[in-house]
């Protein structure tokens, strides 16, 4: 089996194709950003999420830190129970406050984490207590027109 | 009685499409059986490779550029009135990634590829080549058909990623480069926006769904065209035709399974 000139233009096409498909990945997706080798996981619970969704990231000081695995209904707190999938490079104190964020005015929402000062770290499966929930937009607006309840005093 | 002759020609197109349906389905059910031959013998499938996929680089390349470019000035024309320039990166790669790279490069693959293919089997078919190969005991199907097939499938895939990354190129070229968006935003917006799994999978999984039913009506309509002149030309021209319906359509139920606002 001899070699041809179709096996040359072929074989061009299809690093072309490859190659392509790498740039795809690596330069307009966000493979290589996004590259968690090792990962612990963390419960939260919040009274509102608001619009956040399953893959929305998890911040801390603005750096990307994880994603959001699963987002479910508790039926017995009747609470939006989180599932966070953290990079095991981070690992956060067990005073650390989750907050749900928002990027820019109306951008989407993520959470962000404010660690805390204990000397206790968070291990996999645990719960992060302190919890912070939506800005729900229509609430604020809503407050500021009708008014606090305690600020009619 | 115009009424009655005008439903008989109602009835016997739907049966006679119908009767095509199962043919059509009888065929790429044979092609995959007789595949094996073209995975041995991979010479074959390399050879259709280059006629079906090597010689559609070229136009694959020039219009996704020209998508791109489009897109970057359109977009940027919209996203202004915003104040979200910054954006236009998010909008070129998500719309050429999802939809118009495998869509495009798929319609293009058609008209370039598909045609020829029809065009090829048709006068084989038509100067008696396959009943000679069937004389001399080569499955046509086999020997002519699935390393087509094949070819195909292989190569959608790899010219829509060449079409989505020159649509890229081109919204870069003409967002940043002539316009002046931010190239910082331009590409950290996009990588944040763009999913490897959620926009670029599925986008390759489109193309591949696309190949499949091009090269399947391709192939089908040049293998069931009448051995003559006109026979050929009207192939020709329903392979255009019917694949750039089969690929909108499959696009829209695929896109309806894929991006439902999750």
């Amino acid at each position: 089996m001899e070699r041809s000139t179709y096996d040359l233009w072929v074989g061009a096409f299809v690093v072309a194709g490859i190659g392509a498909l790498m740039v795809l990945a690596l330069k307009v997706g966000n493979l290589s950003t996004y590259n968690m080798s090792e990962t612990y996981q963390l419960q939260v619970y919040f009274t509102n999420i608001g619009g956040l969704k399953p893959t929305a990231s998890v911040r801390s000081a603005g750096v990307l830190v994880g994603r959001v695995a699963t987002i479910t209904l508790d039926p017995e707190r009747y609470e939006a129970k989180v599932t966070l999938t953290l990079d095991s490079r981070y690992k956060f104190p067990s005073d650390t406050i989750a907050k749900i964020q928002t990027s820019g005015l109306l951008g989407e929402n993520f959470i962000g984490l404010m660690p805390g000062a204990e000397d206790k770290m968070l291990d996999n499966g645990e719960l992060l207590k302190q919890t912070q929930s939506a800005m729900i937009l229509e609430d604020l607006i809503g407050q500021f027109i009708y008014g606090k309840p305690d600020s009619t005093k | 009685m115009p009424i009655q002759r005008s439903l008989k020609a109602i009835g016997s197109r739907t049966i006679n499409a119908v009767w095509r349906m199962g043919y059509a389905s009888r065929f790429l059910v044979l092609t995959l059986i007789y595949s094996g031959l073209s995975f041995r013998r991979f010479r074959l499938t390399v050879k259709e490779m280059f006629f079906s996929g090597v010689m559609s680089i070229i136009i694959i390349m020039v219009a996704g550029m020209f998508v791109g470019m489009v897109l970057g000035l359109q977009g940027y024309e919209t996203l202004k009135r915003y104040g979200s320039e910054s954006a236009l990166g998010t909008l070129v790669a998500l719309s050429l990634v999802r939809e118009l790279g495998p869509v495009l490069a798929a319609l293009l693959f058609a008209s370039r590829a598909g045609s020829a293919m029809t065009a090829g089997i048709g006068l084989m078919k038509a100067t008696e080549q396959i009943s000679a190969m069937e004389m001399m005991a080569v499955n046509p199907i086999a020997r002519l058909i699935a390393p087509r097939f094949w070819a195909g499938v292989f190569s959608m895939p790899l010219l829509a990623s060449i079409f989505s990354v020159m649509g890229v190129f081109g919204g870069y070229v003409v967002g940043v480069v002539v316009i002046g968006v931010d190239e910082g935003s331009f590409w950290s917006q996009m990588q944040d926006a763009v999913d490897f799994q959620h926009d670029i999978m599925n986008g390759l999984i489109k193309s591949f769904v696309f190949g499949v039913a091009v090269t399947v009506i391709a192939l089908f309509e040049g293998f069931d065209a009448p051995p003559t002149a006109e026979g050929v030309a009207g192939a020709t021209t329903r392979t255009v035709v019917q694949s750039s319906l089969a690929i909108l359509l499959l696009d829209f139920i695929l896109t309806a399974f894929m991006f439902r606002g999750a």
